[in-house]
């Protein structure tokens, strides 16, 4: 029976086709066990409906948030931002960037000029003209000396932005790269009228899928439908509310009683039973969430290649899967590429277990005798003290001795994440290669949590970011992966899926993971069915 | 009552001094905590220049004393000043969740308080009866259980199972006066049942310490009722007690109830002040405390006077 869930979670997911999944339904001969319900709603998602209102209960909602987009620190108000804001570019459910208020693009052939066309006549909230300074305003709100926006490491790259009239917005490079469109996706990037500064933001202008009528951070949004919005047909619903919601139990139990139509961040416990209600669909999606366990190389003995090997292989992958994560993640190969994504390195061996080998390392190092710091909190992912523990049992069978310490969670970003030795910590994932590699593994990047300096692996970085042959492209990037895997100094043991859960009201279509909330918009993608 | 006049206006002089030590603790305490507001929302995005600029903006660079003392200046002209995170007015935050916390008090208070006195009455009334004993076993049970698991387990029984009443209580302007009632009544029957033993048990007591004063033999000599002896006789002499536990009860009614809040997404005034303490917002959490500490410091000398005007003797002490 597990492979038929298998098979209608893909296809939920829209990863398999109708006609596929009943294929294959029928091969294994348990076509009478399908919900007639999947079929049917997903008949119905063909033809969206308009009206209504949607009620998202979300976890990740703060009463100091703001609608400040360079500080949206929370899925709340980052789903909230994407329910009013758009960017230029969108991301879909494939993980390929597709126009939103640009049509359309282009590169120059060393991918350092980029040109975006924008969309004509596309109208603010509050009756202004979006044009090509309103894009220029946006971003630059994110760049130069006094911005306080956490997207500043991510606009860096760019040197220059210029409008060239009304529709047209020029980019200049500091280097070449093939991804930037992402960038552009960014949901801190959203475009706001020029001007737009502190208070004002908390006005939400913006020329999104919805109004915002009412707004109290960590309690409650409440938009209506923008008549004017610039995709035709869309939105679907004609009200939209957020209801901020930290208790999990409270959420769970809105949904069951139909106070709320959808909640993210279910409970991995009790997701089974969720699976098994009649009136919910839960959903479980692979994104690129992973847990990761960085070593500082500028502290002994971590700079040696063979000490942070030894520690992989002591790591026991599966049983923090099954214990942690509850069965609902899969297992990390030391790198921070999702098997999901196009340039993710099948073949690599996948690292495993090995009591053996851990010890060899160690040994070769000369450090049998050394007892690991692990510093760990539950702020870095939720069980990281539990997950810090399991390694301390699996690295003690190897005669390797580690020593949990457990830290504050108040102000672990800042007190113990790239500054103790060796942490637990978490990473959203990015939608492109580049983008993850960038952030965290290059030699220069802001939040390279290793201090790691790899001459070759920075050279194919920069050299990948350039190359536009996706076959070359695609052989250096699984470079990047087999070396940060064989001689970074992350261990990354596991993957999480993203678990949330929706009434049987509702229809949507290919749900996308790169975020929560269908990738933060599904005000705008879903309907009442 | 003269006396009475200087002992109200002493104690409010030294309620203010108290708020004061409050505040300079608030502040102290949370500039003790690690970080700022700044490297609380960049979290693991903030870069050294970023935070830097954010502190600029929010002058989080001046010292603290610099800081403490132009909150100060601006509190005493009435000002509660703006929300670090997102630049709302404290007043305006704080204003709407006040009362919000205030409705749902009142509310559990009008269910408890008249039930928990009644209850320790006839409990009193009828001492080491049946009666007596298993309402002093079921509300002893309420207060021994931690407050979520009470709420939960209203939750399975009334929303989930019986889908009676809702299960989250996120009121807003726009609903009617009946439909907020409606939507509170299950964490009001949660605070309620947290709330009752300690009242009810006090109002035994005290009834029951008097019971064996020599007045109250007096009046059973007479041949007065037990009713009418406990209610008539015993009862306003047992007020003074039953008063100061009642004021606590209410004060832990308006500022202890921030895991009911969270619970049942009440928007109240505890989870403004967990989520302003854990980003650091300082005038958010000054604001709020020193509301909590009025309430204490007013609900105790309301206590007080109370009870020296029910109490003849304490009128004129000697």
């Amino acid at each position: 029976m597990s492979k038929l869930k298998e098979l209608e979670q893909l296809f939920t997911e829209g990863k398999i086709t109708r006609r596929e999944f009943i294929g294959r339904v029928s091969a294994l001969g348990l076509m009478a066990a399908v919900s007639p319900a999947l079929l049917s709603t997903k008949a119905k998602a063909a033809t969206p409906k308009r009206g209504g209102r949607v009620i998202l209960g979300s976890a990740g909602g703060s009463t100091t948030d703001s609608m400040d987009p360079g500080t949206l620190a929370h899925t709340m108000p980052q789903a909230i931002n994407q329910t009013i804001r758009s960017n230029l570019v969108e991301v879909n459910y494939k993980g390929e960037p597709i126009p939103e208020l640009a049509e359309s693009w282009e590169a120059s052939p060393d991918a350092v000029k980029w040109v975006f066309k924008l969309h004509q006549g596309v109208e603010f909230h509050n009756g202004k003209t979006m044009d090509a300074d309103d894009v220029v305003y946006s971003f630059n709100e994110h760049r130069g000396e006094d911005t306080k926006s956490a997207a500043k490491g991510v606009v860096e790259p760019i040197k220059d932005i210029k409008a060239d009239g009304k529709n047209t917005v020029i980019f200049t490079l500091a280097e070449a790269n093939a991804d930037f469109p992402f960038i552009a996706s960014d949901y801190h990037i959203a475009i706001v009228p020029k001007g737009t500064k502190g208070k004002e933001y908390e006005k939400g202008v913006g020329t999104g899928p919805f109004i915002l009528q009412a707004w109290e951070p960590g309690v409650r949004f409440f938009g209506t439908r923008n008549p004017n919005y610039f995709k035709s047909g869309r939105p679907y619903f004609d009200e939209v509310e957020f209801i901020g919601i930290a208790d999990t139990n409270a959420r769970t139990n809105a949904l069951m009683t139909g106070q709320i139509d959808v909640m993210n961040r279910c409970e991995p416990k009790t997701f089974d039973r969720l699976e098994k209600a009649p009136n919910i669909q839960a959903l479980k999606l692979e994104g690129a969430r992973h847990y990761t366990i960085p070593m500082l190389t500028t502290i002994k003995p971590y700079d040696n290649n063979d000490v942070r090997l030894g520690l992989k292989y002591a790591i026991d992958r599966e049983q923090m899967i099954k214990q942690v994560l509850r069965g609902y993640g899969y297992v990390g190969n030391d790198h921070p590429i999702p098997r999901n994504n196009q340039y993710f390195a099948k073949e690599l061996p996948q690292r495993k277990y090995d009591p053996e080998k851990a010890k060899f390392h160690l040994k070769k190092a000369g450090m049998l005798d050394h007892t690991f710091n692990l510093h760990a909190a539950d702020a870095a992912f939720p069980g990281a003290v539990d997950a810090s523990v399991l390694i301390q049992e699996s690295a003690s069978k190897a005669g390797i001795k580690i020593k949990v310490v457990r830290e504050p969670d108040d102000g672990y970003w800042e007190n113990v994440w790239i500054k103790k030795e060796w942490v637990q910590c978490y990473w959203s994932g990015r939608p492109t290669a580049d983008w993850m590699f960038s952030i965290a593994y290059a030699a220069d990047a802001n939040w390279n949590d290793t201090l790691w300096k790899h001459d070759k692996f920075n050279e194919l970085l920069k050299g990948a970011r350039a190359e536009l042959d996706q076959k070359k492209r695609r052989e250096m990037y699984v470079e990047c992966q087999r070396i940060v895997s064989d001689e970074g100094a992350t261990p990354v043991p596991a993957f999480a899926l993203q678990l949330s859960a929706a009434s049987k009201k509702l229809a949507f279509e290919n749900p996308a993971a790169n975020w929560e909330f269908d990738g933060l918009r599904l005000p705008e993608r879903w309907w009442l069915a | 009552m003269s006396g009475l006049r200087g002992l109200v206006i002493r104690r409010i002089l030294m309620g203010l001094v108290t708020m004061f030590v409050i505040s300079l603790l608030i502040f102290v305490g949370v500039e003790a905590l690690p970080g700022d507001l700044a490297t609380a929302i960049l979290g693991q995005e903030a870069t050294p220049e970023t935070v830097a600029a954010f502190r600029k903006e929010l002058k989080l660079d001046l010292p603290p004393h610099v800081r403490y003392i132009a909150w100060l200046g601006d509190f005493m002209k009435g000002d509660l000043g703006t929300s670090l995170a997102n630049k709302r007015p404290v007043a305006e935050l704080i204003s709407w969740r006040f009362a919000n916390t205030i409705f749902l008090a009142a509310s559990a208070a009008v269910l408890a308080v008249p039930l928990s006195i009644l209850l320790g009455i006839l409990a009193a009334l009828y001492r080491n009866s049946l009666f007596d004993k298993t309402i002093s076993m079921v509300t002893l049970s309420t207060i021994s259980f931690p407050e979520f698991f009470v709420a939960y387990i209203l939750i399975a029984l009334l929303s989930v199972q019986l889908i009676i009443f809702p299960s989250i209580s996120n009121i807003n302007d726009q609903m009617s006066f009946a439909q907020k009632i409606y939507s509170i009544v299950l964490p009001c029957l949660t605070l309620t049942l947290v709330v009752m033993a300690h009242m009810m048990r006090q109002t035994r007591a005290a009834i029951i310490n008097i019971l064996a004063s020599p007045f109250i033999e007096m009046a059973r000599l007479k041949g007065i009722k037990r009713m009418r002896v406990i209610v008539l006789h015993a009862f306003p002499n047992a007020l003074s007690p039953v008063i100061n536990v009642v004021a606590i009860n209410l004060a832990y009614l308006i500022v202890g109830v921030v895991i009911v809040e969270v619970v049942f997404v009440y928007p109240g005034l505890g989870q403004l002040l967990v989520d302003s303490v854990s980003k650091r917002d300082i005038p958010v959490v000054q604001a709020s405390g020193l509301i909590f500490a009025a309430v204490y410091v007013s609900l105790n000398l309301l206590a007080d006077v109370a009870s020296i005007l029910t109490n003849p003797r304490m009128r004129n002490p000697k």
